[in-house]
């Protein structure tokens, strides 16, 4: 095969993204580092999801740009794959599953059989081949969601929140997957706001605050001290979500926005 | 009262006597009308089904100019009357109408199209909102995954189908009980056009309460079946697949 350029950097220029009136994503600029893990923290409703979201393509920003390697998200989506916080599971089986998405992109009848197979025992559910899918537990779903997301050899793996209801046994097969895939060479961005998962797989850290990047540093600096008060305040496991203003900067008027 | 050959309203169990013996000795008469009824709107179903899927889906799925006006006009063709149905289809069959070279009128074929009219507006709307709520579910995972608007609409006519079934089981209902159209455009010619309906309509009116009633168990007990069938189908499936 011949050698495609790659898909990263991402690069996100003046982003913003507006729904009923409310600007939920605010001028962020960032050149992601181009390989390792990108974790994405911040309380809820700090934007994370969006901010994948546009990455990935699945919504449009009101302003600005969203760059992978210079091209459209839209463009480059077969060769990115997102996991999202409650997976979305096809009323087929579990085989049937992760068939479909080789479908999608291509991957001829014959080669199937064996990389579902090898998915499958990856996240521990050959047992459940056969079975319907949605019949699965919450974790063996999202653990079905993370082989089907192996079986499309992505360049770029979006996570949303995607152990944020799991037991910590499937958790942390979710973890050692996207732990393997990051350092196959696999670009991982994934929000979460467990502080937890964010020290044991980020290699770079962002920070988000009400639509707003906050911070964003290599993971050794950022849980080393952050710069931003929010962001310290949070690492310390302040409900930064119930104050009524943010504790610094005074000119901060998102609220009012 | 002068004794006749045929019951008198009176003589119910005389009725209901002849009626189970014209059912039990499988009468010929009754079984080509019966056989005639499944054949014209099982059809009917059949193709109304086929373009009706995958039009509700596509209403549910693309967005154009004068969607919303589509989306309304199927809801209300749901209501139609029969009988101004039927007298549309004769229009357009009838020698002088625009498709009178074909000479369908008062065969199978017009009844069937009749049908057709009647039951695609009912599958096409109870499709587009079937499909609109699983398209809502999986929308975001289809786009990830890749998929186009197009491989998307059969997936979800696919993931939808023990809902969808309860759509065209709701066509056959709407098909298997009318009256009004199968008797405008078929005419209830003996031996040619006459089904379970114009049958039952026209005995009544003539008097024969037996073959009347005969017809009007046969055609509740298959309505009775293929509901139940089809009930027993759907939640078996549901329950299975989630």
């Amino acid at each position: 095969m011949a050698m495609k350029p790659p898909i990263v950097p991402l690069r996100l220029e003046d982003v913003s993204f507006a729904a009923n009136g409310m600007r939920r994503i605010k001028d962020v600029s960032l050149e992601l580092s181009p390989t390792g893990t990108t974790v994405v923290i911040g309380p809820n409703g700090a934007g994370k999801s969006l901010l994948l979201r546009l990455c990935h393509g699945l919504i449009a920003p009101t302003a600005g740009r969203v760059l992978w390697n210079n091209h459209p998200p839209e463009a480059v989506r077969r060769r990115q794959a997102m996991v999202f916080q409650r997976p979305v599971l096809l009323r087929r089986s579990v085989t049937e599953n992760v068939a479909y998405a080789l479908r999608l992109r291509g991957v001829p009848g014959h080669r199937r059989g064996a990389i579902i197979e090898k998915v499958l025992a990856r996240v521990g559910l050959t047992r459940f081949a056969a079975e319907p899918a949605r019949r699965l537990s919450g974790g063996e779903q999202q653990r079905l969601a993370m082989a089907r997301v192996l079986a499309l050899e992505p360049e770029a793996l979006l996570c949303d929140e995607a152990t944020a209801s799991l037991d910590p046994a499937a958790a942390h097969i979710i973890e050692d997957v996207i732990g393997d895939l990051a350092r196959g060479g696999v670009k991982v961005i994934m929000a979460t706001h467990d502080l937890g998962q964010a020290r044991r797989l980020a290699d770079e850290v962002i920070f988000m605050y009400r639509g707003r990047v906050r911070e964003h540093a290599p993971a050794a600096t950022f849980f080393a001290g952050p710069e931003n008060d929010l962001a310290q305040a949070f690492i310390k496991g302040e409900l930064l979500w119930w104050r009524r203003r943010p504790l610094v900067e005074g000119k901060d008027r998102d609220r009012h926005e | 009262m002068a004794p006749g050959p045929r019951p008198n309203v009176n003589d119910f169990s005389q009725v209901v006597h002849q009626t189970l013996n014209l059912i039990l000795s499988l009468d010929t008469d009754l079984g080509e009308i019966v056989l005639l009824s499944l054949r014209v709107s099982l059809t009917a179903v059949a193709i109304a089904a086929a373009i009706g899927l995958p039009l509700g889906a596509a209403l549910a799925l693309y967005r154009f100019p004068g969607r919303r006006a589509l989306i309304v006009l199927t809801s209300a063709l749901m209501g139609m009357p029969p009988v101004v149905v039927g007298l549309v289809v004769y229009l357009m069959l009838s020698r002088a109408g625009p498709l009178g070279v074909f000479g369908l009128l008062f065969t199978p074929t017009a009844m069937i199209i009749a049908q057709v009219v009647l039951v695609l507006p009912i599958v096409a709307s109870l499709t587009r909102q079937h499909v609109e709520d699983l398209w809502q579910e999986y929308a975001e995972q289809l786009r990830s995954l890749g998929a186009s608007k197009h491989q998307a609409l059969w997936t979800l006519l696919w993931d939808a189908r023990y809902s969808l079934v309860t759509a065209v089981l709701a066509g056959f209902g709407r098909a298997s009980a009318e009256v009004g159209a199968v008797m405008i455009v078929g005419g209830n010619i003996d031996h040619v056009t006459r089904v379970m309906t114009t049958a039952i309509a026209l005995e009544v009116s003539r008097g024969d309460l037996a073959l009347a009633l005969a017809l009007g168990v046969v055609l509740l007990t298959l309505s009775l079946l293929v509901n139940m069938g089809v009930h027993l189908l759907g939640t078996a499936g549901a329950a299975r697949w989630r």
